[in-house]
């Protein structure tokens, strides 16, 4: 009997779909610190990219390593690290060298319970905000997230593409739940997910090359680290040719550059997926590990008749006031499901046409969200109680 | 190629202050470089922030300016991916003692083939002269009006002590030594340190009335003795060679370990 070719079905945690899907999109570079619940990241690598002629470095702490991979990167190496809540604030000044000097990155949070050590075990969703905001000074970034490790997988290769294109650090915030947890993936075959490549510069040797001259399109084209042009990078206001400058103009340029080259392209980055929005009177918001949650409450009252759909996001940064805005238009009732105090809760408010109408349904225990958790805060809603 | 070739100079001029040591130790590195033959494209300067990381913006290498404290974190980034370049790490006492220390002992017990240049005039000279962890006891500096109460390290043995293979120590006068010591350190194979006691007369001079560039000059003259030298150092600063032993180095082992990891996914017919 002729041998059937199958497809690659997998049984993986959340966090070996993130190393696997990492080398698939083309990593060949990560350093990183052990940190729960990341770790495996690291320890699958640590296995795996020696074999493909990958560098794997285990460094001294969590902004050591990010340095590392901005290193890396300026060499033209797909470069990566991953953390948790503590290691990812302390990389922050990192990531923001990585906004200034356009450093194609790939940093994963798997999140955990908050602040400090916290709970290290647990599954938390509090560090939205540090993503978006965790570095000081005006800049915009790029956070994506799944709920899913089929869904995972393509994102942490969009995660990389994105990263080139845009010339920025791009953060996958993930959960203690999807980071451990196990479930069936297909792993795509090669090709199958399209690759972005760093773009290089076509300026020949011995031909003034500006690192920081965007295109028509406002791409930035990179040279790398040994090849013929040498220029200077700085995480100080800097010139088209990578040059320190204070001048006014130049200041005012590179920030505008900075925070519009993401948030003008908001479309392009827009990452979601939605459940019976269309006739939908209750619309759930959610994301990560609380979608799933969400999914199955949205399910279940769906099958006594309710009118119920989810918006599952999965770009967080920039986060996509026109879609909330739009898909929420016409609900009664928008319940943002998240295992925070309230932080995506805040962005939709500040995007639909009846912020009144929002409400928040939430958990901080270290515990997940469940779909009891959600039904009770809609009972408290239509007046019922729980 | 000349020294001059190696320079940026539409960048110029330079932003240190009259009398400062750190041009003096760029011509140490340039004729360093230039003896060498060194292609200006293989090369790579990883530098951390202050009046010393700035020295990158003047070469025409492969510039890095990096943050505080991070510059061999950065510079084992480029190592590792790329090996075959030559990486030198310029960095402050601050940068790589203070904020920069857990780094610095760091890629010195890896042993990565990197060249990291201590700048050390005694100080924080770009944000105006406060005491730095060599500044040393009793120092006066602006955030030490009453004198300096803790001890400074000894870089030298620092960077023995964690591992570092080849670990020297020169001044701003003894300039001709100084160059062939930077060259040296670039041959070698293996974290290299080279300690420069590069004078700073307008901050830590004035404090501490060490008088003008030369008076300062004169005192790295006066005070240090070589390594060499028999006998006791009569509290002189010993300069010189410390350290130049031959242990594996990161990157090597590496791509030993990569080949071996390689072979062995053959002999399992992968995953």
């Amino acid at each position: 009997m002729a041998k059937k070719t199958s497809a690659d079905v997998r049984f993986l945690q959340g966090n070996e779909v993130c190393a696997e899907a990492a080398i698939y999109a083309g990593l060949r570079f990560f350093a990183g610190y052990p940190i729960t619940p990341s770790t495996e990241i690291a320890e699958r690598l640590s296995e795996r990219l020696p074999k493909i002629g990958g560098r794997f470095i285990q460094m001294e702490d969590e902004i050591g390593s990010l340095c590392a991979v901005i290193g890396a990167s300026l060499t033209g190496a797909k470069a990566m690290t991953a953390t948790s809540g503590p290691g990812f604030s302390l990389m922050q000044e990192a990531v923001g060298f990585a906004v200034m000097a356009e450093i194609p990155c790939v940093i994963i949070d798997v999140q955990r319970g908050g602040p400090s050590t916290g709970l290290p075990t647990r599954a938390a969703q509090g560090d939205v905000m540090q993503a978006r905001w965790g570095t000081h000074g005006d800049h915009a970034i790029i956070a994506l997230t799944a709920s899913n490790h089929q869904d995972l997988f393509r994102i942490v290769v969009d995660a990389f593409n994105f990263s080139e294109v845009f010339r920025s650090p791009v953060v996958l915030l993930l959960d203690e739940v999807i980071g451990h947890m196990r479930e069936k993936v297909r792993v795509p075959a090669p090709g199958e997910i399209e690759l972005t490549e760093r773009l290089t510069t076509s300026v020949p040797r011995g031909v003034d090359y500006h690192p920081y001259f965007p295109r028509e399109d406002g791409r930035l084209p990179m040279s790398d680290f040994g090849g013929v042009h040498r220029y200077n990078v700085t995480g100080l206001v800097h010139d088209m040719w990578g040059f320190p400058s204070d001048r006014p103009d130049v200041t005012n340029d590179l920030v505008h550059h900075l925070v519009n080259k993401i948030e003008n392209r908001a479309e392009f980055l827009l990452r979601y997926r939605e459940y019976h929005l269309d006739d939908a009177d209750t619309v759930l918001v959610s994301y990560g590990s609380s979608a799933r949650s969400a999914l199955h409450i949205m399910e279940n009252r769906r099958s006594v008749g309710m009118k119920i759909g989810l918006l599952e996001l999965q770009t967080l940064w920039p986060f996509p006031e026109e879609l909330v805005r739009h898909k929420c238009r016409g609900a009664r009732c928008i319940i943002v499901v998240e295992m925070n105090m309230g932080q995506i809760v805040r962005e939709v408010k500040a995007a639909v046409d009846n912020p009144q109408r929002v409400f928040l349904a939430n958990r901080v225990d270290g515990t997940m969200i469940t779909p009891n958790d959600i039904k009770n805060v809609m009972r408290i809603i239509e007046g019922k109680g729980v | 190629m000349p020294a001059t070739d190696f320079l940026r100079t539409r960048f110029m001029p330079h932003l240190w202050c009259p009398g400062c040591g750190h041009g003096t130790v760029l011509g140490a590195l340039l004729r360093a470089v230039e003896r060498m033959a060194l292609d200006r494209s293989s090369v790579v300067m990883v530098s951390g922030i202050g009046c010393s990381s700035r020295i990158e913006g003047y070469v025409d290498f492969h510039t890095l300016h990096t943050l505080h404290g991070r510059a061999l974190a950065f510079a084992t980034g480029v190592k590792l991916a790329r090996p075959e370049l030559t990486i030198l790490v310029p960095m402050g006492d601050g940068d790589a003692l203070a904020i920069g220390g857990n780094h610095f002992i760091h890629a010195a017990r890896r042993n990565i083939d990197l060249t990291a240049i201590i700048m050390n005039n005694l100080t924080y000279g770009m944000t105006g002269g406060q005491s730095s962890p060599m500044s040393g006891f009793g120092e006066l500096a602006t955030t030490a009006p009453y004198g300096n109460p803790d001890a400074p390290f000894d870089a030298v043995q620092l960077a023995t002590g964690a591992g570092a293979t080849f670990v020297a120590r020169s001044t701003t006068y003894h300039v001709q030594e100084l160059s062939r010591i930077l060259e040296q350190a670039i041959r070698h194979k293996g974290f290299s340190v080279v300690e420069i006691l590069s004078q700073c007369p307008t901050y830590y001079g004035r404090k501490n009335n060490k008088g003008e560039a030369v008076e300062m000059l004169k005192w790295y003259r006066d005070t240090t003795i070589p390594v060499s030298a028999a006998g006791d150092t009569d509290g002189k600063i010993r300069i010189g060679v410390f350290v130049d032993v031959d242990k594996p180095e990161y990157t090597a082992s590496y791509a030993a370990m990569e080949a071996a990891a390689a072979q062995g996914q053959e002999g399992r017919g992968g995953r």
